[in-house]
């Protein structure tokens, strides 16, 4: 069968895009997927006319390093009933869910149809996001708690519903789209790059270099423009900060949790060196306005280079010998060790990606499998665990946190970098060709995010599609619970640190 | 123990001594100065990618800036930003900077309520609500109770519950699915209670302006008592504006 091959970061003409009927393209589709070494990066759908629909599953090659994109065109009338490929592939459960949300679609034989995130946009507004339609199961033993979606903290609304039989979580249950802003129809309708590049800043502000550097990929795809060498170096480097502060945050918070004030503090004020550094490289701590399309405005000057060198030989003299205390500290394994177990066959199943499947021994990175910026010829060292627990959760971090130091350095020592050199970025005059589709994945501390854009005959964004690592990895905080107590939740939330906002879009 | 008491010392006094004198370093970009020099102002103005910059005469708004800077980087001799970090406010006019304004303090204590100084001068606990934030200004919010702002060594401080509470931070342009818990938490603080906006979004949509996923009514039906400019607010800044409104030194 016909499909197209690409490489990450690239776009290509929508006429060369093979459109198959429903039934030949889900019979390829299922085929690939039961690879090992396919995974469902992007599935979405794009409306043509009233009547005419298109369906467009974007599938990872981890082997190849290729994007595979399949195509089918579907007809109307509305609603339009295809079979459901969810009881063969659940890691297309939520892809196919948000279809059936959005467009007049609907996939029969869907085990769990139910609302996504309640979007402005959905088929049905006749339910607001305070009629989600929970899952029960009656008994008089049991009993239900409802949290949220207003948390006790300072953090981001979700609702979490746990059916429980004693102090047992025998199921949890979590409803998103609170967060829910209309981010995929502002892409595509906004003015220009520069108010798309703010906005994939937004995205989630938390991941906001991977969001804008995916944005920016599309955008260099779709104007069929090179960036330098150096401006990828420094992207990924940019990327690689990121990952560093955030997965030292989470630790912290996981020591939070179980109480250990030391590391909680101390891993708190670590942090707050690299985002320092951050805000000295671009004047935003999270890193917001450092990526652009074509450019960038803050280079990674040699003064800044020398600079970062030591912060981060500041940052390992102390983090070493905390996190080796942290994790041999008896309390703190006691309260990590065999919490919140995810085997890899759930992971495969679920389709998890980045650290949520590496800490299960599944190998997804895209720095690896599609390297993009600067991870081409080199890249972190790649890190999986078996275990699926609370602990590996925490050792991930602390190993990938080793991994991107030794990186940096190795970058820093090594790269040519020539500091006449300047490239200015033109967020404001990008100018795309038409009927294009272009794709982008980055892996970022989270794991593997997907941009896609469409234009139309005059060069102009009429479809863009996000994915965040969270859509597919909420899933596997729902089963960790499954079998502990609800006091277990916050330190399995916190292990995984998933994105809201990034889910709501 | 010994570790323990080796790692306390390696990592030292992290802590700001004193939060009102301390200062961001430039590039971060504070307050933004306009000159009187004479540039297209029709050109710079169409930059700006939330609409934050009118002309006639050129006002920039810091309730819709993002603070990305654009501006400033085409029009260098027009707009600077500098690092003062006295941008926020309790009117939201105080916010828009016109050409060639000299003031320091946007702030003006006289028109706070007098509830709010003699009630929470020595203690004030804060319920956050995120509607529809993008988990930046919620984070830098959690920032300033680390160790090297420590907020809480003033009596600030965020609460789990809104009966706990004496007022609202709401980040986030305030989505039409949190429009309704948004309510309910603040109908849940007992009166009397202030309402912060921290960030660009929260005060203005920000860069979700006009979006058909929001539902912003409830500003217009409640009086706002302080205005954080930001994208997202420093913490530096959150913890001066916090101070000003309570009438803390």
């Amino acid at each position: 069968m016909n499909y197209l091959r690409i490489k990450n970061g690239s776009a290509i003409s929508l006429y060369k895009l093979p459109s198959h009927t429903y039934n030949d393209w889900a019979m390829e589709a299922l085929r690939l997927l039961k690879e090992e070494y396919f995974h469902c990066a992007s599935y979405f759908a794009v409306r043509s006319s009233a009547d005419d629909f298109s369906l467009i599953l974007v599938l990872a090659d981890d082997l190849n390093q290729d994007v595979i994109v399949l195509s089918s065109s579907i007809k109307g009338p509305t609603p339009i009933k295809l079979k459901s490929l969810t009881p063969q592939i659940p890691a297309l459960h939520l892809f196919e869910r948000e279809i059936m949300e959005e467009f007049p679609i609907v996939f029969e034989g869907h085990p769990w149809p139910k609302p996504v995130r309640f979007s402005f946009n959905r088929c049905n507004h006749n339910d607001s996001i305070i009629d989600y339609p929970f899952y029960t199961i009656e008994s008089e033993q049991l009993h239900s708690v409802g949290v949220g979606p207003v948390h006790a903290g300072i953090i981001e609304p979700g609702h979490f519903r746990f059916t429980c039989d004693g102090e047992n979580v025998l199921h949890l249950e979590i409803q998103l789209g609170w967060q829910h802003r209309g981010v995929e129809y502002l892409m595509a309708n906004k003015d220009n790059g520069l108010q798309r590049s703010i906005l994939a800043e937004s995205i989630a502000g938390d991941s906001a270099i991977e969001h804008a550097t995916a944005w920016a990929m599309v955008a260099e795809a779709l104007s069929e423009q090179k960036v330098s060498n150096q401006l990828a170096i420094e992207r990924s480097i940019a990327q690689e900060l990121e990952r560093l502060a955030i997965h030292t945050g989470d630790i912290a918070a996981l020591c939070t949790d179980v109480a250990y004030h030391l590391g909680a503090n101390v891993f708190g004020i670590l942090r707050t060196g690299i985002i320092n550094f951050l805000q000295a490289w671009c004047g935003n701590r999270l890193g917001k306005s450092l990526i652009r399309p074509g450019g960038t405005y803050f280079r990674l000057s040699k003064d800044l280079r020398e600079r970062l060198k030591l912060v981060l030989a500041d940052y390992e003299r102390r983090f070493i010998p905390l996190s080796h205390l942290t994790y041999k500290l008896p309390s703190v394994q006691n309260r990590f060790d065999n919490i919140g177990v995810v085997t890899t066959q759930q992971a495969r199943e679920l389709g998890l990606v980045g650290m949520a499947a590496r800490m299960t021994g599944l190998g997804r990175d895209i720095r690896k499998s599609h390297p993009y910026a600067g991870y081409i010829g080199s890249s972190p060292e790649f890190i999986t665990l078996p275990k699926g627990d609370v602990f590996a959760r925490f050792l991930l971090r602390r190993k990938e946190i080793k991994a991107s130091l030794s990186w940096i350095r190795h970058i820093l020592d090594t790269f040519p970098f020539d500091d006449s050199f300047m490239e200015q970025p033109s967020p404001q005059t990008l100018k795309f060709q038409s009927s294009q589709l272009a794709v982008s994945l980055t892996e970022g501390w989270r794991g593997e995010v997907c941009h896609v854009a469409l234009t139309d005959e005059n060069g102009k964004i009429f479809r863009y599609k996000i994915k965040d690592p969270s859509f597919h990895n909420w899933k596997a905080l729902e089963l960790s619970l499954r079998n502990l107590e609800i006091s277990d939740f916050p330190i399995n939330n916190k292990s995984y640190n998933l994105s809201y906002c990034g889910f709501d879009l | 123990m010994l570790k323990e008491l080796k790692i306390l010392l390696q990592n030292g006094k992290q802590f700001i001594p004193n939060l009102r004198k301390a200062e961001i370093p430039l590039p971060w970009r504070g307050r933004p100065s306009i000159s009187g020099a004479r540039v297209d102002e029709e050109a710079l103005a169409a930059i700006c990618p939330t609409g934050a910059i009118t002309v006639k005469p050129l006002t920039l708004d810091m309730g819709r800036c993002t603070f990305c800077g654009e501006c400033a980087l085409a029009f260098p001799e027009k707009i600077t930003f500098t690092n003062n970090i006295n941008i926020y406010s309790n009117k939201r006019e105080n916010l828009l900077i016109r050409e060639g304004e000299q003031r320091n303090n946007l702030f003006e204590p006289a028109a706070v309520r007098p509830e709010i100084r003699t009630l929470f001068k020595k203690s004030l606990k804060l319920r956050q609500v995120s509607a529809g934030g993008d988990n930046s200004a919620e984070w830098e919010l959690n920032a300033c109770g680390n160790a090297n702002f420590d907020m809480h060594r003033y009596g600030i401080e965020f609460v789990a519950s809104p009966r706990h509470a004496d007022g609202v931070v709401i980040t986030g342009p305030i989505t039409s699915n949190m429009a309704e818990a948004l309510r309910i938490t603040f109908e849940a603080t007992p009166a009397p209670k202030i309402i912060v906006l921290a960030g660009v979004d929260a005060i203005s949509g920000g860069i979700f302006t006009g979006s058909p996923a929001l539902h912003r009514s409830f500003l217009d039906e409640h009086p706002v008592d302080l205005y954080i400019p930001g994208n997202p607010p420093h913490p530096l800044v959150i913890i001066n504006a916090l101070l000003d409104l309570s009438g803390r030194k």
